[in-house]
């Protein structure tokens, strides 16, 4: 491994020096080092939890933990979604697409709002209230929303999670969705007025293609935190009917805590999809976020 | 404005309303009574608060401590534009992507004393009672909360470290300064903003730091890493006192504004611009 890694980063200096005009030309030793150190500490737990979960039990216990499986089984996968994981996966899916789609929705059309017409008080007033949004501690919002919730007769389904979601998403969202429309020059939506558009037509023909970037970041970000959420499906929801994925890994843990291997495996199939939606979404994300939390 | 709907339903009226019920007494089923100060009493009057203050500020220093430093030379370094930082990046993110459950339960299996790491090696060192000693377990929790976000912060700094002029490099090597000089002269105090964006939201994230030790170490042992979200948690779920636990929610949003207000201060009065515009 060590072999690799001071190979890889031998080459890579050699490029370095190589390439175009740099600034600096010489490697960052100090940076580079944490950086190695710093890989190898996030990629050793994540490596185990992938090898470790294809072996079995008795050879969990036998085996050295860093070596691959020498009888490689998808048992604990099998178990797994026997457990019902199919369930909790589509109660997760629900909530994050039921909340995501329409929070993104609204904190777009805010944002425009806030940008087009930003002289308004109104507006203004409202821009500053999700500005304060966002140094609130959402959880300790917790037991008001639980106290609402129940009121409003939607306990232990899966609007429960939902509407929450939407609201605690909108801070953020309307915050980055409006640094970006507010770079879209002012001509252009001049021109469009006098082209004789309505608002919404602006709104959905040059603000959103404009800005699709952004809103990509924003739903993958959205996605991935409600995806994870916990808080509100453990205070929301009762039944294991409603479990959704991160609630349904604890309780998990709680019956088959010493089957390590598939509680490992059920790790890593509920992160699978934000996985994937990563993989596809990546660039976007990174350089949304870069340039959305980075200003 | 259906955005200032939903914001109003659940963000605002919650916000008033755990103030309220601050002031009553209920057990989060029957009748909502008002109680007047009786929760405020019961919960300044508990040693636990302090404890629970405590530990908060403790996690939220220390993970401050060990992440910001890291986070900004992993951040510098991977501002360069090589390909194989690019790879890099691509593994950096993955915690960010688990869920907090995930993870603790991930580390929980990783460090326990039997079957663990420790043990599958043999390394007697890596052998110890990782979530059940005060200090190790405070740790541990250091430890893992840092795993979760140092990646995301470093990419904040990544991202603010790109926007500092090139010039004032070419500059400063035509003066003749090294790496380590530049770094200290220009890097860090170009992203002085950064950093106080970066720690606004590593602070508010620390004081509501709840699902990861909730499952890694359900604050104990003991009361060790009970931080004021669990211990909202427990009072108000585990021993139904909806009042007391709305008294330290009250505890958590106060404290809350006034970090970000401090650190807005620090940051002086450009910040204010920045803040709004980069969070």
């Amino acid at each position: 491994m060590t072999e690799i890694l001071a190979n890889t980063s031998a080459r890579a200096s050699a490029k370095h020096a190589a390439g175009p005009k740099r600034v600096t030309r010489r490697p960052n030793w100090l940076a580079g080092a944490a950086s190695w150190i710093w890989l190898a500490i996030v990629i050793v737990p994540i490596y185990w939890i992938v090898i470790t979960s294809f072996k079995l039990q008795s050879d969990y216990y036998a085996e050295n933990p860093l070596l691959p499986p020498s009888a490689p089984t998808l048992a604990n996968y099998q178990l797994v979604i026997e457990s019902d994981f199919i369930r909790y996966f589509i109660n997760s899916v629900v909530v994050t697409v039921g909340a995501v789609a329409p929070a993104v929705a609204v904190s777009f059309m805010a944002a425009y709002a806030i940008v087009r017409s930003g002289r308004g008080r109104f507006l203004r007033y409202t821009n500053s209230m999700f500005l304060m949004g966002l140094a609130i501690p959402h959880q300790a919002t917790i037991i008001p929303v639980y106290l609402i919730i129940i009121k409003l007769g939607l306990y232990d389904t899966p609007m429960a999670m939902i509407l929450p979601s939407i609201a605690f998403a909108i801070p953020l969202s309307v915050l980055i969705l409006t640094n970006f429309i507010r770079d879209v020059p002012k001509e252009l939506f001049e021109s469009m007025r006098m082209d004789g558009a309505s608002e919404l037509g602006t709104l959905w023909n040059l603000a959103l293609p404009l800005t699709r970037p952004a809103v990509v970041t924003v739903t993958i970000y959205n996605a991935l935190t409600i995806w994870n959420g916990f808080l509100l499906p453990l205070v929301l929801t009762q039944s294991p009917e409603q479990r959704t994925l991160p609630l349904a890994l604890w309780t998990f843990q709680g019956e088959y805590g010493i089957n390590v291997p598939a509680v490992l495996a059920s790790v890593l199939l509920s992160s699978l999809p934000i996985l994937i939606l990563y993989v596809v979404g990546r660039r976007q994300l990174l350089a949304g976020l870069t340039a959305g939390f980075g200003k | 404005m259906p955005a200032l709907l939903f914001f109003v339903a659940f963000g605002v009226i919650p916000l008033i309303g755990v103030f309220w019920l601050s002031f009553t007494t209920w057990d989060g089923l029957g009748e909502i009574r008002m109680s007047g100060f009786d929760s405020w009493r019961a919960v300044l009057t508990d040693p636990g608060l302090p404890h629970a203050l405590w530990v908060t500020f403790l996690v939220t220093a220390l993970s401050w401590a060990v992440q910001t430093p890291a986070s900004i030379l992993l951040g510098t370094f991977l501002a360069g534009f090589q390909r194989y930082r690019a790879v890099l990046s691509v593994v950096y993110f993955i915690p960010l992507l688990l869920s907090s459950a995930a993870i603790a339960i991930t580390f929980k299996a990783l460090l326990d004393p039997n079957f663990g790491l420790g043990a599958g090696l043999g390394i007697p060192i890596l052998v110890q009672d990782w979530l059940g000693e005060p200090v190790l377990a405070f740790s541990v929790v250091i430890f893992v909360v840092s795993w979760q976000f140092i990646p995301f912060h470093s990419l904040i700094y990544q991202g603010g470290v790109r926007q500092i002029p090139r010039s004032m490099y070419e500059a400063a090597e035509l003066d003749g300064a090294g790496r380590v000089r530049m770094f200290f002269s220009i890097t860090l105090p170009q992203l002085k903003y950064t950093i106080i964006t970066s720690s606004t939201l590593m602070v508010a994230g620390s004081l509501v730091f709840f699902d990861l030790i909730f499952v890694l170490t359900a604050g104990g042992p003991g009361d060790t890493t009970r931080v004021l979200a669990l211990d909202m948690y427990k009072r108000g779920y585990m021993a139904n006192l909806m009042g007391p636990a709305s008294a330290i929610a009250v505890i958590l949003v106060l404290v809350g504004l006034a970090l970000a207000l401090l650190l807005r201060r620090i940051g002086g009065r450009d910040q204010t611009h920045s803040q709004l515009e980069g969070v």
